[in-house]
């Protein structure tokens, strides 16, 4: 029996879902990518957790671990994935999925139903045999009691609430018949068709053009202060990051290098990584004619992961001798904070 | 749409209107003409054929008249179902076809529902399990199926078959209803006799399709929309099914187009080796005998069985991939 804690989903301090060190490793023929290496992260109910990192550091891998939807030759290695769930009487108790089979039924009631995904290309990510209409219903018509009829009412009432006009016109649409921004609205109903707890969004935006961009990322912000949703935002824009997330987790290579609040991590970083990825925001302050600062190299190529830290052949204030050799810890740097670098202690 | 499937349609008619012309062309195109077949066949059986005859017979089948006259004659009988006669059988050339056309769409049916029930399954389990065990017995059994001509696995098989069990695959028929005219009996003898060559033509098949099938549904199971389907919670099978097996399947439909030609005339090589009585061989020896109706109509059916099979998958591409419909639009 999973533990009953006595108290209500929205007022506890317990977080929804609790990531802890999670690993999935990708076995190729040339050797083994550690595309998730240790990430942990807790996410609170009705907050907004932004992921971000460069492309290549285990983002998406993290939000499809969650799922348990690795694609072979993945494999989820290690770790716990605590979510928070409430009983049928409406007492929570807690799950790590982890532990349940991936194809087996209590792991797909969960899928779609409790924690939802919205993918980056929307295009892609809807078959383009099958109505929109057909693609919503199929979730409802799996997790919920309706019928067919009422899953129709429904995916037409989503619809309408994520902004596409004329609803009960466009759900016998098929997707290529929607504009890029519509589709993603349509990806986002589809999302939140079985009212989930959390919705994973993996790069929402990036297929958009800036307008569509701003629009949609005024949806998820408002659907989230309507149904108090928990939300994991995945990007590589720190833009988006400041107008959208409460908590933000730095990614690097697999592992979260620092996590806090996103005030504090915008103002006050601390890990080199975090502090560069922020230096190449442009500014409209900035001077003109200056050259926009970028970090210096690229992502190691993911069978030669860097000893130590694996940060440290970009990192202009790495330590030699101990960044090339040591993996560095989380150091607690005040409330909800922590940063893995050896500038701010932790033995070797 | 309807303009567009009105557009194809008359497409279609003049395509038929240029094949006639080609057949008759192509049917023309060796050199010498059935007399000449003829009296070659009759020199080599010792006895010989006059100038006077020799010409005799070609005013008799129209054949010392201008080409453009002998096809403009024949296409105005064609019209009105009329094919001709063919002269080495000296029958009605629609009796000699008909009688083999059924029975060769009954067994390039049998073969092809045998040949997709096989390897559209075994596609998929390839696809979905690739480099599993199984995967890669398929895979091996598939390459030496595409390696081995089909007709030395249809000796092949003839011989076992006749070696372990008595039976004997060659045609269609028992001796005693070779000749005979239809009864309950010789429609019991070819239900009794139509599995195994149905078999053999459906294995040839066979190996090619797990192929394009594996690498067709390998190509769609990496794309993002099975992820999303997954996402929602679907048990898996349902995702493969319903997502990318269907994408995977879009492109059969094309395939339409040349599998009418093959109902009505099946495997010519196949059908020597098991000596069935099909279309197919009836045309290779209507041209060795330049028997040139029997052989011009079978041509003639052929590239109007792909007409219409082109036409017909271009309705069934419309109708199953709602891109296409919508482009029309």
């Amino acid at each position: 029996m999973p533990p009953i804690l006595m108290v209500d989903l929205m007022t506890t301090s317990q977080p929804l879902l609790s990531v802890k060190n999670l690993k999935t490793y990708f076995a190729l023929d040339d050797g083994v990518v550690k595309a998730v290496d240790g990430v942990s992260f807790d996410i609170h109910a009705g907050r907004t957790l932004g992921i971000v990192g460069e492309s290549g550091c285990g983002k998406s891998i993290t939000a499809r671990t969650i799922l348990g939807i690795v694609d072979r030759p993945g494999r989820i290695e290690g770790g716990e994935i605590w979510l928070t769930r409430q009983a049928e009487d409406g007492t929570p108790y807690q799950t790590d999925l982890l532990t349940l089979p991936l194809e087996g039924s209590e792991m797909r009631a969960i899928r779609g139903k409790e924690i939802a995904l919205v993918f980056q290309e929307p295009m892609a990510s809807f078959s383009h045999y099958y109505t929109v209409g057909n693609q919503i219903m199929e979730s409802i018509l799996l997790h919920t009691a309706l019928g067919e009829e009422g899953a129709r009412q429904r995916a037409i009432d989503l619809l309408g609430m994520v902004g596409v006009p004329k609803p009960e016109r466009r759900i016998d649409d098929y997707p290529f018949q929607l504009s890029g921004g519509l589709r993603q609205r349509v990806m986002i109903a589809m999302a939140l068709a079985c009212d989930p707890h959390v919705l994973i969004a993996d790069e929402p935006t990036t297929a958009l053009d800036v307008t569509t961009q701003a629009q949609v990322l005024n949806l998820l912000q408002t659907i989230q202060k309507e149904r108090a949703l928990s939300v994991i935002l995945i990007t590589h824009d720190m833009g988006v990051i400041a107008e959208m997330a409460d908590d933000v987790v730095v990614m690097y290579l697999g592992r979260a290098v620092e996590r806090g609040p996103v005030d504090a991590i915008f103002y006050d970083p601390k890990h080199p990584y975090t502090k560069a990825l922020l230096r190449s925001i442009p500014s409209i302050t900035a001077k003109p004619r200056t050259k926009l600062a970028t970090l210096e190299g690229s992502i190691p190529h993911p069978f030669a992961r860097p000893k130590g830290c694996p940060f440290h052949p970009r990192c202009a204030e790495a330590i030699k001798g101990v960044c090339d050799r040591y993996e560095p810890v989380p150091i607690a740097q005040g409330e909800g904070r922590d940063v893995s670098c050896f500038l701010y202690g932790g033995q070797p | 749409m309807l303009a567009y499937i009105a557009r194809r349609a008359v497409l279609a008619v003049i395509t038929m209107a240029a094949i006639s012309v080609l057949s008759f062309i192509i049917i023309q195109a060796p050199p010498g003409d059935f007399v000449d077949a003829y009296i070659a066949n009759l020199s080599a059986s010792g006895s010989s054929v006059s100038a006077e005859e020799a010409r005799g017979l070609r005013i008799l089948y129209g054949l010392d008249q201008p080409i453009y006259v002998q096809y403009v004659k024949w296409m105005s009988r064609v019209l009105v179902g009329d094919f001709g006669e063919s002269m080495e059988w000296h029958r009605p050339v629609a009796e000699v076809i008909g009688d083999r056309l059924w029975l060769t769409v009954a067994l390039s049916l049998a073969a092809l529902i045998l040949t997709w029930g096989i390897a559209l399954p075994l596609g998929i389990y390839s696809a979905v399990r690739q480099y599993s065990v199984m995967d890669y017995i398929l895979t091996t059994i598939s390459f030496i199926g595409l390696a081995v001509p089909n007709f030395l696995l249809a000796l092949v098989i003839m011989y076992f078959a006749f070696v372990l069990f008595g039976a004997n695959v060659g045609g269609l028929f028992s001796s005693e209803f070779d000749l005979a005219p239809w009864s309950l009996a010789k429609a019991w003898d070819l239900i009794k006799h139509l599995p195994l060559p149905a078999v053999i033509l459906a294995l040839a098949g066979t190996a090619q399709l797990i192929r394009i099938m594996r690498a067709n549904l390998l190509d769609e199971l990496r794309k993002p929309y099975v992820i999303t389907a997954r996402a929602k919670g679907l048990p898996e099978w349902r995702v493969i099914m319903k997502y990318p097996v269907r994408a995977a399947l879009n492109p059969f439909a094309s395939t339409i187009a040349y599998l009418f030609p093959y109902l009505v005339s099946g495997s010519i090589i196949i059908s020597l080796v098991l000596s069935l009585p099909t279309v197919g061989p009836l045309l290779l020896k209507a041209l060795i005998a330049q028997d040139m109706f029997l052989a011009g109509t079978i041509v003639l059916l052929l590239g109007v069985m792909t007409v219409i099979g082109t036409f017909i998958s271009d309705l069934v591409l419309m109708w199953v991939d709602p891109r296409i419909r919508h482009e029309l639009d």
